[in-house]
């Protein structure tokens, strides 16, 4: 196609970040719970969207001030996890990885269920957190919104690195990630780490859901394919990988967006595909994955 | 185990029983409100989407359809007969939207079905309602639906009540042409409904001397549409015509205000017709175009309009009932549902002479225009079946 000025490309670039960021987020939450139980939660989306339909509830329905939902909301979303991992997970007999990701499917159908009567199908709008008078940065336009989106994911690798790397919880989490016999041989309790590991990828899918919502608004059935993004932004960063799961979503973002711009925005979706399965081919680890790693994994 | 198991039959059998009893007392209250009467009950199935991600159209249309049949008992009937509607969800899915429909002509007996809400579920249902001489009438827009490319002719027993696309990319395209614009950019969303505006929007386009810059897509769930619009805004269209419905069409009013394009005149599809869309835009829809049925706007309508009353009175008996302002799609299943009890009425429950009847109905004035049905044309419309209204102060407006 035809070429595009500078101005067009940085906004392509700044709207990549912004939707990655999400991606990112979602990401990561798939990882902490793969890192743990081997199992791919597909209700990771369904995480998101309670997110964002819990803090519109709690900010524009019941008038709770921004920050005080903010934390409600997580609190909230992360006790979803919590319950489904007591009720949709632990209780079942034989946890082979597919029944346990069977499982989870279930449990997005059944949140997604839920969340149509409890808010309805329209979607719903949150304010933004500061605004909506856009910045102008070299011709191309970023919502302040984007800022806390970017802002947000930042934010949460830090808490996330400092909360793995120093505290004696996420070293635990970690041992349970590298060897889960051996872990349990030490004395770590791993059934709770498996319920800290939904209660954690809950709370992080509830801040994307909540940072989304103001820019996308929200609406019962958005989870499943901030899902599936997420999930390629997962296997191209690499199952399991901290990092990857940022570079990778960031990754699709942003090929997405170029790919739209540059090329043809009919064929978006297909872009960030073409690329994963590019990387697959040579690389089949993922661009961050380890290998060796992959192999000791169940699934 | 088993030991264990057998020991408690009458537990289990108890809980059986009540699970079934509890099934049977769920279904009953869903779908029968027979009253035993000795005039025969006239059935009229419905499949609408009420659920998923086309719930915004069967929601309206099954509210709409719930309360028509309980005005038309309320004032004794058709003829004295009771007039029983039975309502499927289809979820928006087209196998399940095909079982719905034959479940309603082999197993409730119905005489004649209105919708489904889609056209892919129309276009999936339309054999069943020809194999089994049911009389249909759809509430989706796609003129495929009535119209049998093979033949050339409508199908036989299949109608539809929405206003087909190539009417409102006309009305679109007439405005445009007055207003003097030859350079438009067109974007679309990747669904069905997108799709199909999409080509009729590539293909009316010389017609009105019109010359399209740009022709972008998105997902329907799509989170941001900046990239698209950017791309728009460095080709420098006269006018952009969107085409989506859903969210989407609420998203990209709100990435255009952000990337300062509310100067460029914007149109959306007649998709746009509910006032939630202008409230989620949160004041970025002002100045917007579309083109809309008659019910959207029954209030602007001047007292000479021929469809003023009939929509004043579907409004303000929505609004009564239902306490929400009324989206164009209920519109559809009004005159879907009123077309069918008109032919139950002239000629009682003969599924033949029912299509007989609808094929020949001339005039009717229903919520989205003056309905003359023939031979020829099951949908019944034209051009004019289409108001423009430019969005203003938060609340449509007519154009003149």
């Amino acid at each position: 196609m035809d070429g595009a000025s500078t101005s067009q490309i940085l906004q392509y670039l700044i709207t990549g970040i912004t939707i990655g960021s999400i991606y990112a987020m979602v990401a990561i939450g798939f990882n902490i719970i793969y890192n743990v139980t081997d199992i791919i939660n597909f209700a990771q989306g369904e995480f998101v969207m309670l997110g964002g339909m819990s803090m519109v509830l709690f900010h524009v329905i019941l008038g709770i001030p921004i920050i005080i939902a903010f934390l409600f909301t997580i609190i909230l979303v992360t006790l979803v996890g919590l319950i489904v991992d007591r009720f949709a997970i632990r209780p079942i007999r034989q946890p082979s990885v597919l029944t346990l990701i069977i499982a989870t499917i279930a449990v997005s159908i059944l949140l997604k269920g839920i969340a149509m009567f409890a808010w309805g199908k329209d979607p719903l709008d949150l304010p933004a957190f500061s605004g909506r008078t856009p910045i102008q940065l070299f011709g191309a336009v970023i919502q302040p919104q984007y800022l806390w989106v970017i802002g947000l994911l930042v934010v949460t690798v830090l808490i996330l690195t400092f909360f793995f790397e120093k505290t004696i919880i996420g070293k635990a989490m970690r041992a349970c990630a590298d060897n889960p016999d051996a872990a349990s041989l030490v004395g770590i309790n791993v059934k709770k780490m498996i319920m800290l590991s939904f209660s954690l990828s809950a709370g992080i899918g509830a801040i994307a859901g909540i940072v989304i919502t103001p820019i996308s608004l929200m609406e019962y059935d958005r989870g499943a394919m901030l899902a599936i993004k997420g999930f390629s932004a997962v296997i191209l960063g690499g199952l399991g990988s901290f990092p990857g799961a940022i570079v990778g979503g960031l990754l699709i973002g942003i090929i997405e967006s170029l790919g739209a711009g540059l090329i043809s925005s009919g064929y978006k979706d297909a872009f960030a595909l073409i690329v994963l399965l590019g990387v697959l081919f040579f690389k089949p680890s993922g661009l961050l994955g380890n290998i060796e790693i992959s192999k000791i994994k169940r699934f | 185990m088993m030991k264990k198991v057998s020991k408690k039959p009458i537990v289990k059998a108890i809980v059986v029983i009540s699970v079934i009893l509890l099934c049977g007392i769920f279904m009953f209250s869903c779908t029968s409100k027979k009253v035993d009467e000795k005039a025969e009950v006239y059935k009229v199935g419905a499949v609408f989407s009420v659920t998923g991600r086309a719930s915004f159209l069967g929601d309206p249309e099954k509210k709409t359809a719930e309360l028509i049949v309980e005005k038309i008992n309320a004032d004794g009937g058709i003829n004295g007969h009771k007039l029983e509607l039975i309502v499927y969800d289809t979820e928006g899915d087209a196998t399940k939207c095909n079982l719905a429909v034959k479940k309603l002509i082999n197993q409730d007996k119905v005489s004649a079905v209105i919708g489904p809400s889609i056209s892919g579920n129309s276009m999936a249902v339309v054999p069943v309602a020809e194999e089994t001489e049911t009389p249909l009438v759809s509430c989706a827009a796609s003129y495929k639906i009535v119209f049998n490319e093979e033949t050339g002719k409508p199908y036989k027993w299949v109608f539809k009540t929405p206003q087909s696309d190539s009417m409102a990319v006309e009305a679109i395209y007439t405005n445009l042409k007055k207003n003097g614009i030859t350079k438009i950019a067109i974007m679309s969303v990747t669904s069905g409904f997108g799709a199909s505006g999409r080509g009729e929007l590539l293909k009316y386009a010389s017609e009105y001397g019109l010359t399209i810059l740009a022709d972008e897509q998105y997902g329907p769930k799509d989170t941001d549409i900046t990239v698209q619009l950017t791309k728009i805004k460095g080709k420098a269209p006269e006018a952009i015509v969107n085409w989506s419905i859903g969210p989407t069409q609420v998203l990209v009013l709100r990435n255009r205000s952000d990337l300062g394009m509310n100067d460029i005149p914007f149109y959306q599809s007649h998709g746009f017709g509910s006032r939630k869309n202008i409230e989620q835009a949160a004041g970025t829809a002002e100045g917007v175009y579309c083109p809309l049925g008659a019910c959207n706007i029954a209030e602007l309508l001047p007292d000479s309009h021929p469809q003023k009353k009939v929509t004043m009175k579907y409004m303000e008996e929505y609004k009564a009932k239902y306490n929400e302002g009324l989206s164009s799609f209920g519109g559809h299943a009004w005159d879907a549902l009123y077309i069918v009890a008109a032919a139950l009425e002239a000629v009682g429950n003969d599924k033949a002479k029912i299509r007989d009847y609808i094929e020949n109905i001339k005039g009717y004035v229903g919520q989205h225009g003056v309905f003359n049905f023939s031979p020829d044309d099951h949908n019944g419309l034209t051009k004019e079946a289409f108001n423009m209204v430019v969005v203003k102060d938060d609340d449509w407006a007519l154009v003149e």
